[in-house]
């Protein structure tokens, strides 16, 4: 039986997993400008990273990064035992393994949902088109919107926008799910379907790595997070170590402006 | 950044291979096998034209120029009554200078090309040393100019109103009118008439095509359809057309009473031609404005023709800045059109010149001045143009 | 203060309802006054000079000739045939001028957008020199300084098949013979097999999920089909006629008139460098996000170029494209400048002989309105089919 989230829910305890993503010593430049320094991070199967920080910290940036959206000049990135080089086939490969949700929704405004969907299941993946089209069915229907399918991105409310966007990066059966500011974009009373959906998506055991400035589902879904500044990462820890506890200056100057 | 000491790593440089010339080269130039072909036959296709065209330069017979340039810029206007063009270009130039030094921003930029223009003319070989002269005192009058308007603003009111007379005195200085002696517009010609025709009919134009725009969104059906049926009209059919009915067909029409010349008709025919296309970027500036504004302007109980006049236009205008001087470049262009109804603007004083007998084999070199000079100008101005956008932060939207 | 508001009588000049009415017939007056001026000084005028309006003279004989035509014409024929001359020279212009402008354009406005400096460079360059010169002045360099400065046919200049002189060009041009027809049919058999055949093998391979090649699949059939034709017939599809020069005129081949290439180089050209802005901002047009969300689907360039950025960009493009069509047709009535019989020039002519201004104007003017009023009728069928579902 086909899984919906394509994702195995592993019991064994965060530690004694394996790593999905590794990054080593990334660094980037904007020209003359240094965006990443030294950026270092591992991520466990299964497990959820937040990565939060002031805007222009660069954590966009790194997200981008991971799915080869952006260049680096320094550093190594891999993503389930495949290296990000400038091979496009490792690329194409990463691509596959990895959904990315971003700010702006970025549908394609001139295809239906179901069509936006199976658009790359049916493209990338090859598959046939009426089992594309089955399972961009169900994911609408576990994102909770199964009804919209044949209308326009343009008909649809921002967050309905959004969820779409999900069940699209989910279509392609991605190990991983890069999220970018998903709720940045959205109208206040829509921000918390989008959530839960993600929240959902958590449960499931997805890896997810999220940009995001929400602090309540940073503290209740994050198993680990990372807190960047000026292109570098400050503090990495649990929720709790670094609401409750931060250990850096630049923590607590962060955390004092948000909460 | 005054955080900048808890810095755990330094900022480092990128590694060499993304900055540098080298770097830019390679990423612009040879990044991979299929940029390197263009690179190549990009070079080879600047090469060979840069070389033609020094080839042409160096061995053309430009005499036809020097001989003719005062034929070219003024047409047959009286050498004894050129003083009236140089008073209309002095007051350009000081108008210029003093709106340049009250309102800084784009007018400075419009103000500087004219200048450089100026200055670039004062250099040109075959003019006399009056003409130089002459030339260098436009300059000393938009600097001196600009110098007054920085210091003194309350000159605001005389300079505006002075703009607005700007070209009916222009023209009455340049006619006679029974002022002065009468030079018939059949002399006018050259490059002033070029520019001549153009601004009035840009003038001249402008309120016909603001009524225009807002006839076209009257709620009187009357109005409204009279207006959609001119713009579209005058829209859906070529210049020249408009420009025979403005020549044939504008006598017939206005009787035996009313004589009007050449010069005239066509000016006609180019005011009605450039209002329909000034009323539909009008309109287009209407549009952008938010329907808040006309709702906010009525809640504050302001009649139709203030809101209008206060709230509306200034703002609509304001946006279709840019497009109006898109306008002004294309029918700046299509002047040329009047040479083929026997005008002589500049483009007919030069295919006169190919026609003399005198200058045979001299087309390239006559046509390919004339081509820089409308260059020169409809690129400034287009310049001017991105330039205003920039300035007034449209375009973004 | 019981007073039944429907007695209280509203002065006419204050009713919100009356104004508008009152207004709109103010109006109507005064165009309708004005109007009547104009014609009524019209007719008076015309008929000082003796004449009627009226579209009778056109089944007079023109007795003028015209040089270039795509039907028959002699001189003895009417005005009004030399009126149709006009038209499909205006037409002829038109349809060459639109397929090479677009082909041209579209190229420079890629190139424009070209990762490689030069050629963007080269492309900006291009469109500033050749948009920001009058088109009348670029027909006169065309024609008067090239096309006519051209050696005379005597001295012709010949690159490969192509002859260049102040006669016109000759090109290479064909014949058709006793089998073309077997080829037309068999060709045409071929592109309507290849089409069926690659929508056909696409929809599987969309429903199967396996590749099943429709692309080279069809280029194949056609080439079997396409050599099926020359084993059937034995020789080509036409025979391809070179042009000689036989004392002062060109024999075989096509001659294209210097007055047709003068106007249709300059008209190519100018287009060219708007409809390359139209390309160059259909594309930018595309928001970049879309691009980022298709490779982030893992979408390969081809496909997200084919899928994604194209569809969108062709809506962006489209409008103001046809606009500029529009504006080439229009634009080709310079023609008349340098002596190109297209029907403005032809019109003129003819008000020169007959003295029908009114009439020749009145033609013109009809059928450039028609040009554009199918333009804009293409333009909202293809807003309405195209347009993106907004909320």
């Amino acid at each position: 039986m086909y899984s919906l989230f394509a994702v195995e829910k592993l019991t064994t305890p965060l530690e004694e997993r394996g790593d999905i993503v590794t990054v080593k010593g990334l660094n980037k430049w904007f020209g003359d400008h240094h965006v990443l320094k030294n950026v270092d991070v591992t991520v466990k199967q299964g497990e959820v990273v937040v990565i939060l920080g002031p805007s222009g910290s660069g954590k966009s940036t790194f997200i981008r990064t991971l799915n080869a959206l952006e260049e680096f000049q320094q550093g190594s990135i891999t993503i389930d035992g495949i290296d990000l080089t400038n091979d496009i086939k490792n690329i194409e490969e990463i691509r596959k393994e990895t959904g990315m949700v971003f700010q702006s929704f970025n549908l394609f405004p001139h295809m239906t949902i179901l069509k936006n969907i199976s658009l790359a299941p049916i493209w990338v993946r090859k598959w046939k088109k009426n089992k594309a089209e089955q399972i961009a069915k169900e994911l609408l229907e576990r994102v909770g919107i199964p009804e919209q399918a044949n209308k326009y991105p343009g008909q649809l409310s921002g967050g309905q926008q959004q969820r779409v966007a999900i069940a699209r990066a989910l279509a392609m059966q991605p190990k991983i799910m890069l999220f970018d500011e998903p709720t940045s974009a959205l109208d206040p009373e829509m921000v918390k379907e989008v959530l839960d959906v993600m929240k959902t998506l958590a449960e499931s055991g997805m890896t997810m790595l999220v940009v995001t400035h929400e602090m309540g589902f940073a503290r209740q879904v994050a198993d680990r997070i990372i807190l960047f500044d000026h292109g570098e990462i400050v503090e990495v820890g649990t929720p709790e170590e670094l609401f409750d506890h931060p250990k850096h200056e630049r923590t607590k100057a962060f955390l004092s402006q948000i909460l | 950044m005054e955080v900048r000491k808890n810095y755990e790593t330094v900022a480092m440089k990128p590694p060499s291979s993304s900055l540098g010339a080298a770097g830019w080269v390679k990423t612009n130039l040879f990044s991979n096998w299929f940029n390197s072909i263009l690179t190549i036959v990009a070079s080879v296709l600047i090469g060979t034209l840069i070389y033609k065209m020094t080839g042409f330069v160096l061995s053309a017979d430009w005499a036809v120029i020097s001989v003719n340039f005062r034929l070219l810029m003024v047409g047959q206007y009286p050498v004894e009554e050129l003083w009236r063009i140089w008073v209309g270009l002095a007051l350009l130039s000081t108008l210029l200078g003093a709106s340049w030094g009250i309102w800084k921003g784009s007018i400075g930029r419009v103000a500087m090309t004219i200048g450089v223009l100026i200055l670039i003319m004062t250099f040109v070989p075959f003019i006399t040393l009056n003409t130089r002269l002459l030339l260098g005192m436009n300059i000393a009058l938009l600097l001196g100019t600009y110098f007054v308007g920085q210091k003194i603003p309350k000159v605001k009111i005389g300079v505006l109103t002075l703009w607005l007379l700007f070209v009916p005195f222009v023209i009455t200085m340049l006619n006679g009118f029974g002022f002065i002696p009468a030079i018939r517009p059949g002399l006018w010609g050259g490059f002033l008439l070029t520019l001549l025709i153009a601004s009035v009919s840009i003038v001249c134009s402008f309120p016909i095509g603001v009524l225009l725009a807002l006839g076209r969104r009257s709620k009187l059906p009357v109005v409204k359809w009279f207006c959609i049926i001119y713009i579209e009209f005058i829209r859906g059919i070529p210049l020249i057309t408009v420009l025979f009915i403005g020549q044939l067909m504008l006598p017939l029409f206005l009787g035996n009473g009313i004589e009007i010349n050449n010069v005239m008709r066509a000016m006609t025919g180019f005011t009605l031609f450039s209002a329909a296309y000034l009323a539909e970027n009008i309109r287009g500036g209407l549009q952008s404005l938010p329907r808040g504004q006309f709702e906010a302007a009525q809640a504050l109980g302001l009649s139709q023709p203030k809101m209008m006049g206060f709230i509306i236009l200034p703002q609509a205008l304001r946006a279709v800045i840019p497009a109006m001087v898109g306008q002004f470049i294309s029918i700046f262009k299509d002047t040329s059109l009047v040479a083929i109804v026997g005008l002589t603007d500049l483009l007919g004083m030069g295919k006169k010149l190919i026609a003399n007998p005198e200058f045979l084999g001299k087309q390239m070199e006559v046509l390919l001045f004339i081509a820089l000079i409308y260059f020169i100008f409809c690129y400034l101005m287009s310049h001017v143009s991105k330039r205003l956008e920039v300035s007034l932060g449209l375009g973004k939207r | 203060m019981a007073k039944n508001t429907s007695t209280v009588t509203t002065p006419f000049w204050r009713d919100k309802k009356i104004i508008p009415i009152l207004l709109q017939l103010l109006f109507a007056v005064a165009v309708f006054i004005a109007g009547y001026y104009f014609i009524t000084n019209a007719i008076s005028g015309l008929n000082q000079m003796g004449m009627k309006l009226g579209f009778n003279f056109l089944k007079n004989t023109a007795s003028f000739s015209i040089s270039e035509s795509l039907i028959e014409y002699a001189p003895t024929d009417t005005y009004g045939r030399a009126f149709l001359v006009g038209l499909l020279n205006t037409l002829r212009v038109a349809f060459c001028g639109v397929i090479l402008t677009s082909i041209i354009g579209v190229f420079i406005g890629i190139a424009r957008l070209s990762n490689n400096w030069l050629m963007s460079k080269l492309a900006t360059v291009y469109i500033e020199v050749f948009r920001n010169t009058p088109l009348l002045v670029q027909i006169f360099i065309w024609y008067f300084a090239v096309f006519l400065t051209l050696p005379r046919i005597e001295q012709a200049i010949k690159v490969g098949p192509i002859y260049f002189s102040n006669r016109g060009t000759a090109i290479p041009w064909y014949e058709t013979h006793a089998s073309s027809f077997l080829w037309g049919i068999l060709t045409l058999i071929g592109v309507v097999v290849a089409v069926f055949l690659y929508k056909f093998l696409m929809k599987k391979e969309i429903e199967t999920g396996s590749r099943k090649y429709p692309f080279i699949s069809s280029i194949v059939s056609i080439l079997v089909i396409l050599l099926l034709a020359f084993m059937i017939t034995g020789k080509g599809p036409v025979n391809v006629t070179s042009p000689i020069v036989q004392g002062r005129s060109y024999v075989g081949g096509f001659t294209i008139s210097e007055t047709f290439a003068a106007i249709l180089v300059a008209l190519v050209i100018y287009t060219s460098t708007f409809i390359a802005e139209i390309v160059r901002a259909g594309i930018m047009g595309v928001p970049k996000g879309q691009v980022e969300a298709a490779k982030a689907l893992g979408l390969k360039n081809g496909a997200a170029l084919r899928l994604v950025i194209f569809p969108q960009a062709i809506r962006i493009i489209i409008p103001p494209l046809t606009s500029q069509y529009l504006n080439l047709i229009k634009n080709s009535s310079l023609a008349v400048a340098v002596g190109y019989q297209d029907i403005v020039s032809i019109g003129g002519t003819i008000m020169n002989q007959t003295g029908r201004a009114v009439e020749a104007v009145f033609i013109m003017v009809l059928v450039y309105l028609t040009f554009s009023l199918l333009t804009s009728l293409f333009m909202n069928l293809f807003n309405k089919k195209f347009q993106l579902v907004e909320r």
